[in-house]
């Protein structure tokens, strides 16, 4: 490995791509990115001028479902994107080394890229017992994350895991599995949620934060605004049965059958930000609500914490009890209602037991009262 | 005879006078229409509110022939307009109108006589005193309401926006101004949540203001109900000896 990488031109004209091809793919990529007509111009003058950006993987608390959508992205390919564009220095799922090898390259690429390269998060580190949850090459993974972040240049937090915290932080999260930006505090990170991400998104960040240098423009939550400002309602094509009123009530029903909407059977769609209902899954062949399942919302915070997949509204569990906003406020209204009944019982009693007032004749005994008639 | 049409206030037919009232001026014009447009607008979003959560029985046929959903939806959107801009003119209204449309956005919880007049009413609806005290404007207990109410309505408006905000789009208005719910609740499933049990509040709220302006009307020797239709506050007599 040297300091002085060839970029991503070089490398796939050497690979024996025509012209033709790189234009192509770069006009396909900017497309996917949403950069508007003069984006495969700068595509392509990034790709020619900008040496590949290493990369380094690393893998915490999770199940690599992350890794395994990635390597199954469609446009741009994950090969084009693993092999090409970047320099995927380090991970360990999917890399040849193994071992001390593996463990070198990490050290190497901190020191030779101080500052130059991605960190790419996938999971997160428990803090629990020092950290003893999760260990990697022999060390708590919450200390190499931390030190391998203080050299990047930014850092991707792929996945609901990095992003949010996702099952292991599910209550009661016994190993207090944290989001890695509670412990990466001075990089720029861009989250990535999903559960896994969509693999054409993954690809889209990485790619834009490779050609462009910087990190692609963030909303409140630090997601890329390309692909998460909308949610899965906002473009679902069974939205026009949810603004008319149609849902399936129960599986099978004939609503179901049908292919109407699936709010009442716990659809996550209009509180889920992602870019499932336009990107779709497997090169775009379909997505859960195109299944006939609601969306659970796995790229939103917290998202095994919200009571039943399959309930609109949230469960809430205090004291013990889990119920609904509505069930608890119903209950709450009827304790009100009755404690109301009970008072006015009590009122009418007192007044009809105690001695009724006669106007006339306090104001007449009382020739102090300038009211007296 | 001459001396009969001189009197003041309403007398019987024998010619005996009946007890002067104490009235005062206290709900003005704004005020007033404010409460009922206000209690309008929450009887829409409560129901409206209701049905987005837990829809009605779906409707047959094609999807191009209804728009249940939309219409249930709209009148939430309206509604909650209608509310937040009555709100606002009600707090302008605070500045430019008369002492007591100041009251409900301050509780004066600095002021001795007002919390001893709070524990006072607690103790008459709890059956502890004989008599109520009467206020020209609001008993600190319904002032403290009132304002808890005030609080509840600013959040059901925040939260309310925020969530109008996911439709509207996060380069709205409505994403720009109340998108910081997002920041404090970052899955907008329990903004949902909140503003549920919000409704709630101020269905509770409703039902005791509505008991309590009844009793007050009868037991405290003060008008409520009438008053908040005519704004005027009339006193009926003193306290039993």
């Amino acid at each position: 490995m040297s300091a002085q990488i060839e970029t991503f031109y070089e490398l796939i004209r050497r690979q024996g791509i025509t012209r033709r091809s790189f234009v192509k793919f770069c006009s396909l990529t900017a497309a996917s990115l949403g950069l508007g007509p003069t984006g495969a111009a700068s595509v392509a003058q990034a790709l020619e001028t900008k040496p590949r950006v290493p990369v380094i993987w690393m893998h915490g608390l999770e199940c690599t479902c992350c890794t395994e959508s990635f390597i199954r992205s469609a446009h741009p390919l994950a090969k084009d994107v693993v092999l090409s564009m970047i320099s995927l220095d380090y991970n360990d799922t999917i890399m040849a080394a193994a071992g001390h090898q593996a463990e070198a390259i990490l050290q190497e690429t901190r020191q030779k890229y101080k500052g130059q390269y991605i960190l790419a998060v996938e999971g997160n580190p428990p803090l629990n017992e020092d950290g003893m949850f999760c260990i990697d090459g022999g060390r708590p993974f919450v200390e190499r994350l931390t030190e391998m972040a203080s050299d990047a240049m930014a850092v991707v937090a792929w996945g609901t895991c990095a992003s949010w915290g996702c099952v292991q932080a599910a209550k009661p999260n016994p190993t207090h599995a944290v989001p890695i930006d509670k412990v990466i505090r001075n990089k720029p990170i861009v989250k990535v949620p999903g559960c896994p991400p969509i693999a054409e998104v993954m690809t889209g960040v990485i790619t834009f934060v490779t050609m462009f240098g910087r990190l692609p423009d963030l909303d409140r939550q630090g997601r890329p605004k390309m692909f998460y400002s909308q949610r899965i309602h906002d473009k679902c094509y069974r939205r026009p049965h949810f603004d008319a009123g149609q849902f399936v009530e129960e599986w099978d029903d004939d609503g179901a059958r049908k292919g109407f909407c699936l709010y009442k059977m716990g659809c996550k769609g209009p509180t889920t930000y992602n870019a499932c209902s336009t990107t779709r899954w497997n090169g775009g062949v379909s997505f859960p609500i195109q299944s006939g399942h609601g969306c659970i919302g796995c790229s939103e915070d917290g998202f095994w914490d919200k009571g039943s997949f399959y309930d609109r509204l949230t469960g809430i569990n205090a004291f013990g009890v889990e119920r609904n906003a509505d069930q608890i406020g119903l209950a709450a209204v009827g304790v009100v209602g009755a404690g109301i009944a009970v008072h006015a019982g009590i009122t009418a009693v007192r007044q009809l037991t105690t001695k009724p007032r006669d106007n006339i004749k306090t104001i007449s005994s009382d020739p102090t009262n300038p009211n007296a008639g | 005879m001459q001396e009969v049409t001189k009197l003041q206030g309403a007398i019987d037919s024998q010619g005996e006078r009946a007890v002067s009232r104490q009235t005062v001026y206290v709900y003005e014009t704004a005020v007033r229409l404010w409460h009922w447009i206000n209690a309008l607008a929450i009887t829409v979003l409560c129901i409206s509110g209701y049905l987005i959560g837990s829809p009605p029985p779906s409707v047959p046929g094609e999807a191009s022939a209804y728009y249940l959903m939309g219409y249930i939806r709209f009148a939430h959107f309206s509604a909650g307009y209608v509310l937040a801009i009555g709100f606002l003119f009600r707090l302008y209204w605070a500045f430019v109108g008369n002492r007591y449309s100041k009251q409900i956005f301050v509780p004066p919880v600095w002021n001795k006589l007002w919390r001893w007049g709070l524990v006072y009413e607690l103790k008459w609806y709890l059956f502890l005193v004989k008599d109520p005290k009467k206020y020209i404007g609001h008993n600190p207990l319904g002032h403290a309401a009132m304002s808890s109410f005030v609080v509840v309505l600013i959040f059901m408006i925040c939260s309310g926006f925020a969530l109008y905000s996911q439709g509207a789009g996060n380069d709205s208005w409505q994403f720009a101004l109340f998108g910081w719910v997002f920041s404090i609740w970052p899955n907008a499933q329990d903004v949902h949540t909140w503003h549920h049990l919000g409704m709630w509040s101020i269905v509770i709220f409703a039902i005791i203001h509505v008991y309590a302006a009844i009793r007050e009307d009868i037991l405290s020797r003060q008008s409520t109900i009438s008053s908040i239709v005519s704004g005027e506050r009339v006193f009926r007599d003193d306290f039993r000896n």
